[in-house]
């Protein structure tokens, strides 16, 4: 089953195989034994890789026909939609492709968060996954300022200008960023460098992030540490491999009918307006996935204070294994962290919400009460659920639940025949 | 490897020490124009100043021209507006400033300012706001006629930009 037992069958096979075992990895990776009680929420790894390979590829197609120029970019863009023979659909496909991107991410995040995926000993994997986030918000960022659009424009401004809060050298900051005085050619042509490399940077953390998975093996929906292989495991192919295929499925499907049926709907109406350096469109609003952090910015009165707590709001998941303190890792065993992580998806709802309402009256309020619960759930509710909380009572193997719900002997027997 | 217990400066010691001193400078000899690079060129610098003729702004009205790719407000204030501005006290202002230090002294009736919100660099509407100034759109600062902060998480008041009077009609900024 390991990758030292295997030995090709053929004779350059196995000449190769001395050389550059690539195909004892290969070996590895179909027989990998992943726990057999993985669900659906499970399939969002694959659906990720998925979006990342559609992002590199129509990304790789579109700068084919776009120019990074400041009098020439949104017109480019026009020229791919127009001109270009099926441009319309690989930019649909590319510009709704980071929206599903980070739909799955988000369900990825969260899936992690119940089942307690991020805790020891996976802290490394979740640490992965959260620089891949950064990034993956750096190049979302950057390549939406690519059309030139107003939305891009302002959108770039105010980011940028979110380092001008640092203290005495905020300033120089910026206009390093810039590369001028303002948003401006030189800033164009530096983020469509940009936001060309990240997606390979993510690449290269996605191979560690599987590579540190492989370590330890999946957590599962019971979270319990498993023997591999045992009868609790099935090997990665085609088990696996299946269903992640139909899941992905799916995905493509909801996909697809953004792509064909609602391209625009995830965008912006002023982004279809050339960028005027004049005149600021009269709301502002970042793209969906990044409105709860939006809205932690404009709770705060205060600009450098407001800075603060949006990037707080990212890095203090770097420390979450370390503020979770229950043994604990599924959310099934735990029943008053359970009840607290639909409240925090409920809060991060809200927070996106108000995000994209006016910073004013009722959403200013709501926005601080999102904000200040926000930090709550991370800094005081979870330390101290995880030593007050009573957890229920955990399964010794897969096997035992999924069988019967008890450790019934002659079930459990039975299965073995079977297999 | 098992002979000096005791500490001494060996010649390997120096070696290791001036080559990594000799390598860490080389290395920022490198990365340094990689950075630099980054910082606004030439060309940027070359677009400094803008001259703007001013002999056909009305009283109480304002114009909007762009310099270093970004909006500079040049306002000709009604005496009525003036002696508004000047009538806040200064305990009033998040970012304390007379009205007198924002204008040239004999052409007070000249703002001329960096049409730029101080939060995140949003071009503030004019007239608008409940100071009569300026209203930002993005996170809602309110500025007065002097184009100082009021209200809002702008921390600090529209920034004055370098300009002078080259003649009764022209104005140089930059």
């Amino acid at each position: 089953m390991s990758e030292q037992e295997y030995v090709p069958k053929s004779k350059a096979g196995k000449w190769f195989n001395d050389r550059l075992p690539l195909l004892s990895l290969a070996s590895h990776l179909t027989d990998y034994p992943t726990p057999k009680n993985l669900n659906y929420w499970w399939t969002f790894g694959g659906i990720l890789t998925f979006c990342l390979l559609t992002q590199i590829i129509t990304g790789i197609v579109l700068a084919m026909h776009y120019v990074a120029h400041a009098d020439l970019a949104f017109a480019s863009v026009e020229h791919i939609m127009r001109d270009v023979n099926y441009g319309w659909l690989i930019r649909y496909i590319h510009s709704n492709g980071a929206s599903m991107f980070f739909l799955a991410v988000y369900i990825h995040i969260f899936r992690s968060l119940f089942y307690g995926s991020y805790k020891s000993p996976r802290e490394i994997i979740w640490i992965i996954g959260l620089m891949i986030y950064l990034l993956m918000m750096a190049a979302a960022f950057m390549g939406y300022v690519l059309p030139w659009g107003q939305m891009s424009f302002w959108g770039a401004t105010v980011i940028t200008n979110l380092f001008s809060a640092i203290p005495l050298v905020g300033d120089s900051i910026t206009t390093w960023l810039w590369g001028a005085y303002s948003v401006d050619n030189p800033t164009l042509t530096r983020f469509f460098s940009l936001h060309y490399l990240i997606p390979f940077l993510i690449l290269g953390l996605v191979v560690l992030h599987i590579w540190a998975l492989h370590v330890p093996g999946n957590n599962n929906p019971v979270g319990i540490d498993i023997k591999k292989p045992s009868k609790d495991t099935v090997p990665f192919h085609p088990y696996i491999t299946i269903k992640d295929a139909f899941a992905l499925l799916l995905f493509m499907i909801i996909f697809a009918g953004f792509v064909f049926f609602a391209p625009n709907v995830l965008g912006h109406a002023d982004n279809y307006i050339q960028a005027n350096p004049m005149v600021t469109p009269a709301h502002i609003v970042p793209e969906w996935y990044l409105l709860p952090f939006y809205a932690i910015l404009r709770s705060v009165p205060d600009k450098l204070g407001g800075v603060i707590l949006m990037f707080g709001a990212i890095f203090i998941l770097f420390v979450l294994p370390w503020l979770d303190t229950s043994k604990v890792r599924s959310a099934v065993f735990r029943p008053i962290y359970r009840q607290f992580f639909w409240i925090l998806i409920v809060d991060v709802l809200v927070l996106g919400y108000v995000g994209a309402m006016p910073a004013e009256g009722i959403y200013l309020v709501l926005a601080r009460v999102g904000t200040v619960y926000y930090f709550l759930h991370f800094l005081v509710i979870l330390p101290v659920v995880g030593y007050l909380e009573k957890t229920e009572p955990v399964p010794l193997s897969i096997s035992e639940p999924v069988l019967s719900g008890s450790a019934d002997y002659s079930i459990a027997k039975k299965d073995n025949e079977k297999i | 490897m098992d002979k000096p217990e005791k500490k001494t400066t060996t010649r390997r010691d120096f070696l290791f020490t001036t080559s990594y001193t000799v390598g860490a400078v080389g290395l920022g000899a490198v990365i340094w124009p990689l950075i630099d690079q980054m910082n606004p060129d030439k060309a940027q610098q070359a677009l400094a100043t803008t001259e703007v003729d001013i002999s056909q702004i009305e009283p109480g009205k304002s114009i909007t021209v762009l310099w270093r790719g970004k909006p500079v407000f040049l306002k000709r204030r009604t005496q009525e507006e003036i002696l508004e501005a000047r009538s806040v006290s200064l305990n009033d202002l998040p970012d304390p400033e007379k009205d007198e230090e924002r204008v040239k002294s004999g052409k007070d009736e000249w703002l001329v300012m960096l049409g730029v919100c101080t939060h995140l660099g949003c071009v503030p509407l004019s007239n608008k706001g409940d100071y009569k100034g300026w209203f930002c759109p993005c996170h809602g600062s309110h500025y007065d006629l002097s184009g100082r902060i009021r209200k809002g998480p702008a921390p600090k008041n529209m920034e004055i930009p370098k300009y002078e009077f080259v003649d009764a009609n022209t104005i140089k900024i930059g």
